[in-house]
């Protein structure tokens, strides 16, 4: 029989809560009411730093920024499912979830008002700092996970966010290759926000789902509706523990939208219809998930008050605390090129604050 | 001490460190059974297993880019670039990270691997395999650049090199890797990172190369001082960057003039800033304009008419009597 079938693959898609939040009960995760509270409290605070982030910059009191609104389910979800010996490893769009491991909205506000003290989220929380170029770190992830396997460290992963554009990346295919064949403990999580700033998805690939790139490399694969918290923490909670079994890696493609511009510096209304974006609205991750937490009657109007009160006055706290920061330190790029003193650097250390004094006497330093 | 050629002492720089740390690894393509296309990790993969010494797919980008996560979870991995030429598919992993974390996190991270790769021409290769690009790399602060000459020293810098906290690009002369031998001690040999080395004392001139023209120059510089009775001042580089200035210029400080071999191009590299670095410091100790003795800047040709345009014994000492006699 010279022509025969040598494998059969498929791609399955979750849905646990749909867009008016109605309950699939036989897939429905088992989290605590605490858990529950946590993952909504996180997605609401990200909106509403996103929200004060935009208006800020607006003000050109903030740098740019890539907002996350409408991509909270996506991050917060796989968040929750991981613990603290858990890598992250993120792109730019994740600050959700950077929230949830640690870092304080006054370490974000920093960081996109152009310091890097904003990075300087201890190295214990496993979190790496933002990357940029697209899809970069996903080597880095792969890695990572093969360190925690030579180490045989037990119960722990890296969770790798990327996006939709990522996967067009060399990185990406190779990342995942060596993740396969190495069958180091990673769940790779591209956000499929359906726009590369203004390239939409069907004009960065062909194939069908971006979970089908699993087949590939012959890992899982699935596809989850990204604006359900539960769907996402489900498929990372599976995905994690079949890393933690020693089962390799995987793949899921978090269906989501980017309800605002790609960064601050963007307008998506050259590129894309209102309408659209306003259906995506529609599915917006937060309301269907309060409509769970309500309907399970652990949530409701006087409580949604309070927090709310709360979390705006953090957001205030870190505006402020951000806006008296003064103390910098201008020459900190020189201490930390190398992890050695070099004479060249010093000297050009001595001419920057030469010249400092010279700015200083004009009025045009900052920092 | 024992005889042994360049590439035999970097495999002893490595069997030992992978046996003093477990945290060493190496990576790279070909690196494990074949022991890498030059022998360069032959044995280790017997001696540590496939954990440590990790054949892997043909993806230079995540080669480098999985070295990186490693030694975030503290590891110390060696990623081999089969050759230089193939080197710039990681480099966005270089320069977007590598160089940067330790900056990135104002020092909280240091993201030290190592990347070895072959380098360098007349050895009569296919196209990709015979450059000498080593000032790309020292263009990203951040990154140390390091290039050995024998096996003695060699030896030493590549295990300083595993030993540093700092991403170390560590470009070896392929041309010399079987070209001679030299007595290599077997106890633990560092050399210090960011220095030069003077090879010989001279009061009439100071010559500075690096690499597998450290051979030539060596023999130019002999000839020369036989046939004229001159004291010529040779400095081997041995670190790119961060360049040792200060030996450079306080030898010519001493004689006044200065001749740069260098295997690469002319323009916009290593000897271009070794002239810079002179013109800060020592311009009024200069009796004579500093001379480069260079390949050209033209796209490297095949080998059929390479060693018309590697600097050669007799270029050089050309080079040298024409700073002389200026």
């Amino acid at each position: 029989m010279p022509l025969h079938e040598i494998g059969n693959y498929s791609i399955s898609y979750l849905q646990v809560l749909d867009e008016h939040g109605n309950l699939d009960e036989e897939l429905e995760p088992e989290l605590s009411e605490k858990q529950l509270i946590r993952v909504y409290r996180s997605m609401v605070l990200a909106r509403e730093v996103d929200q004060r982030m935009l208006n800020l910059q607006r003000q050109g009191r903030m740098g740019t920024f890539a907002p996350c609104t409408g991509q909270e389910a996506a991050v917060c979800g796989p968040t929750l499912a991981m613990t603290l010996k858990d890598w992250f490893v993120c792109s730019f769009r994740e600050t959700p979830g950077r929230l949830m491991r640690g870092e304080t909205i006054l370490q974000t506000f920093l960081y996109y008002n152009g310091y890097e003290e904003g990075n300087l989220l201890a190295s214990s929380s496993r979190t790496l700092p933002v990357a940029i170029p697209v899809s970069t770190q996903i080597p880095h992830a792969v890695g990572i996970a093969y360190a925690m396997k030579y180490r045989r460290e037990k119960d722990s992963a890296v969770v790798a966010f990327f996006g939709d554009g990522g996967t067009s990346q060399g990185d990406f295919h190779e990342a995942l290759n060596f993740a396969s064949l190495w069958r180091v403990p990673v769940v790779f999580i591209c956000q499929n926000n359906q726009w590369a700033i203004s390239v939409p998805r069907n004009k960065q690939n062909h194939t069908k789902t971006l979970a089908q790139k699993a087949i590939a490399y012959d890992m899982p694969g699935i596809q989850v509706d990204g604006n359900d918290a539960l769907a996402t923490y489900k498929a990372t909670r599976e995905a994690l523990d079949r890393a933690y079994a020693g089962e390799g890696p995987t793949l899921i493609e978090a269906i989501t939208y980017r309800l605002l511009m790609h960064t601050t510096a963007d307008d998506p209304k050259k590129y894309r219809s209102e309408e659209e974006v306003q259906e995506w609205w529609q599915r917006d991750p937060i309301p269907r998930f309060k409509h769970y937490l309500e309907r399970k009657k652990i949530w409701n109007e006087l409580l949604q008050a309070e927090m709310d009160d709360e979390i705006k006055k953090e957001i205030e706290t870190a505006v402020k605390e951000l806006e008296q920061k003064t103390e910098f330190k201008p020459d900190a790029p020189f201490d930390h090129v190398f992890g050695t003193n070099h004479q060249g650097i010093e000297e050009q250390r001595a001419d920057f604050l030469a010249n400092l004094v010279e700015l200083e006497k004009r009025g045009a330093a900052n920092g | 001490m024992v005889k042994m050629n360049m590439v035999q002492a970097l495999n002893l720089a490595l069997e030992q460190e992978m046996t003093r740390d477990n945290s060493v690894i190496v990576l790279g393509e070909d690196v494990g059974v074949d022991g890498g296309v030059f022998r360069v990790t032959d044995g280790l993969y017997d001696k540590f297993g496939e954990e440590r010494v990790i054949a892997t797919p043909l993806a230079e980008s995540t080669i480098f880019g999985s070295a990186i996560g490693m030694a975030m979870a503290g590891l110390k991995p060696l990623a081999e670039m089969q050759f230089s030429g193939f080197a710039y598919f990681m480099l966005a992993q270089l320069e977007g990270h590598a160089s940067r974390y330790r900056s990135r996190t104002h020092g909280l991270w240091s993201v030290p691997p190592v990347v070895r790769m072959p380098y360098g021409g007349a050895v009569r290769a296919l196209e990709h395999h015979s450059e000498s690009r080593e000032a790309t790399f020292a263009h990203f602060p951040g990154v140390k650049v390091v290039i050995p000459s024998t096996p003695r020293n060699a030896r030493a810098l590549l295990t300083a090199s595993i030993r540093d906290r700092d991403p170390v690009v560590f470009m070896e002369p392929k041309r010399s890797y079987r070209a001679f031998r030299e007595e290599v001690p077997e106890e633990d040999e560092v050399l210090a990172i960011g220095k030069a080395q003077v090879v010989q004392q001279g009061s009439d001139l100071t010559v500075v190369a690096r690499g597998a023209m450290m051979r030539s120059t060596l023999q130019a510089v002999a000839e020369i001082q036989e046939r004229r009775g001159v004291s010529i001042e040779l400095i081997d580089l041995l670190t790119i960057s961060p360049m040792d200035g200060n030996t450079i210029v306080s030898s010519v400080e001493k004689t006044g003039r200065c001749l740069v071999v260098q295997e690469a191009p002319k323009s916009f590299g290593v000897a271009s800033e070794i002239i810079a670095r002179i013109n800060d410091k020592a311009l009024l100790s200069l009796e004579a304009p500093v001379k480069r003795v260079t390949h050209y800047d033209v796209v490297t040709p095949y080998f059929g008419r390479e060693l018309m345009f590697i600097p050669d014994v007799e270029r050089i000492a050309r080079g040298i009597e024409e700073t002389l006699d200026f």
